[in-house]
């Protein structure tokens, strides 16, 4: 039970590293710069690999015989287990690098925590991917401070940025009742926790920033339900069309 | 930062491991040090290549010009004496 419980809390972690670099990689040939080109394709390519090592954690724990590549290709829309924040459009560069800092933060918080699991492979991929991590929050803030402090025009933009997308963020953290099991177990630190932490840190920024804290009624959750917003199926179609139109090719 | 035209040119340092200098390996434009120095570990250091890296404004570096080589280069060019070419190395000295 718990086997396929801490399987599809990998699978959660995973996917959602696996969309965002999806959504990064967009940018490659786009960005406003040439040099934000190169840092956004690296930033997409450090959480491409952390994909990677949780996918084939996942399968390892569901234990049939799924790779990664299997998990990332072969399966649809309602089996992705990504925080809806992931798959949110780009936007523009504002917008992005909101999303970027508000996932930032999560890693940074989330990796530390999970460096603490009884899980030795997991424990190490978190220890590992917290120094990604760090690099990706200096990027991300030193963006926001600019961005947000600079022009009006810039302030207005990071500012619709953040309006988009603070309703996407109260799954952050949470833990559903069967993965509570999880921390019982040893196998995950309780994260939950963490939100209030996350919330301190974002809020104190976004003073600093300037910028006003987002009001809104209508949050939206799904993740862990494999219930996601309408952007996720375009995504996934980009993503996994080569798979599908020739299973199992190499290059 | 209103215009991104506005972006400064900077010259790009990198040291590729303890005990050696840094070395110029290339310029890029940012609208600050720091943002300067985040392009520059992106584009210059992505490959493993530093473990340092410093970055300066081109517009603070001042040099010497061409059209002055003759005058600034050449007068070095006869005195051997300046090099120390004229000294016996006892044996089992190494590394000179």
């Amino acid at each position: 039970m718990s086997h396929s419980v801490f399987s599809q809390f990998l699978l959660h972690l995973g996917d959602s590293q696996l969309i965002l670099s999806h959504r990064l990689a967009e940018w490659c040939g786009h960005a406003p710069e040439l040099e934000l080109d190169i840092a956004l394709a690296n930033i997409g390519l450090d959480l491409l690999g952390q994909a990677r090592t949780l996918l084939s954690l996942a399968g390892e724990e569901e234990g049939l015989g799924r790779d990664e590549d299997q998990l990332a290709f072969f399966r649809n829309e309602r089996e992705y287990r990504n925080l809806l924040l992931c798959e949110q459009p780009n936007g523009d560069f504002a917008q992005t690098m909101v999303r970027q800092w508000l996932m930032d933060h999560y890693h940074h918080l989330l990796f530390a925590a999970l460096s603490h699991s009884q899980h030795k492979a997991l424990a190490a991929f978190a220890l590992k991917s917290l120094r990604e991590v760090k690099y990706h929050l200096r990027f991300s803030t030193a963006w926001m401070e600019r961005l947000s402090l600079g022009t009006s025009e810039a302030h207005a933009k990071t500012q619709l940025g953040l309006n988009e997308l603070w309703r996407f963020s109260k799954e952050l953290f949470v833990l559903t009742t069967e993965e509570q099991g999880l921390v019982t177990e040893g196998l995950i630190p309780n994260i939950e926790p963490l939100k209030a932490q996350w919330l301190d840190v974002v809020t104190v920024e976004l003073q600093r920033f300037e910028l006003s804290l987002p009001e809104t009624g209508a949050y939206r959750s799904g993740a862990k339900q494999g219930l996601h917003t309408e952007h996720l199926g375009f995504v996934l179609a980009e993503l996994q069309y080569m798979q599908r139109t020739y299973p199992n090719m190499s290059w | 930062m209103d215009n991104k035209n506005n972006w400064s040119l900077f010259e790009v340092f990198v040291r590729s491991k303890q005990g050696l200098s840094h070395r110029h390996v290339g310029s890029l434009r940012a609208p600050d040090a720091e943002i300067a120095l985040q392009n520059a570990r992106d584009v210059y250091t992505r490959r493993n290549e530093g473990i340092s890296i410093w970055v300066v404004k081109s517009e603070w570096i001042t040099s010497s010009q061409p059209n002055e080589k003759n005058e600034f280069f050449d007068p070095a060019l006869d005195k051997v004496y300046r090099h120390p070419t004229f000294y016996h190395i006892p044996d089992g000295i190494e590394h000179m």
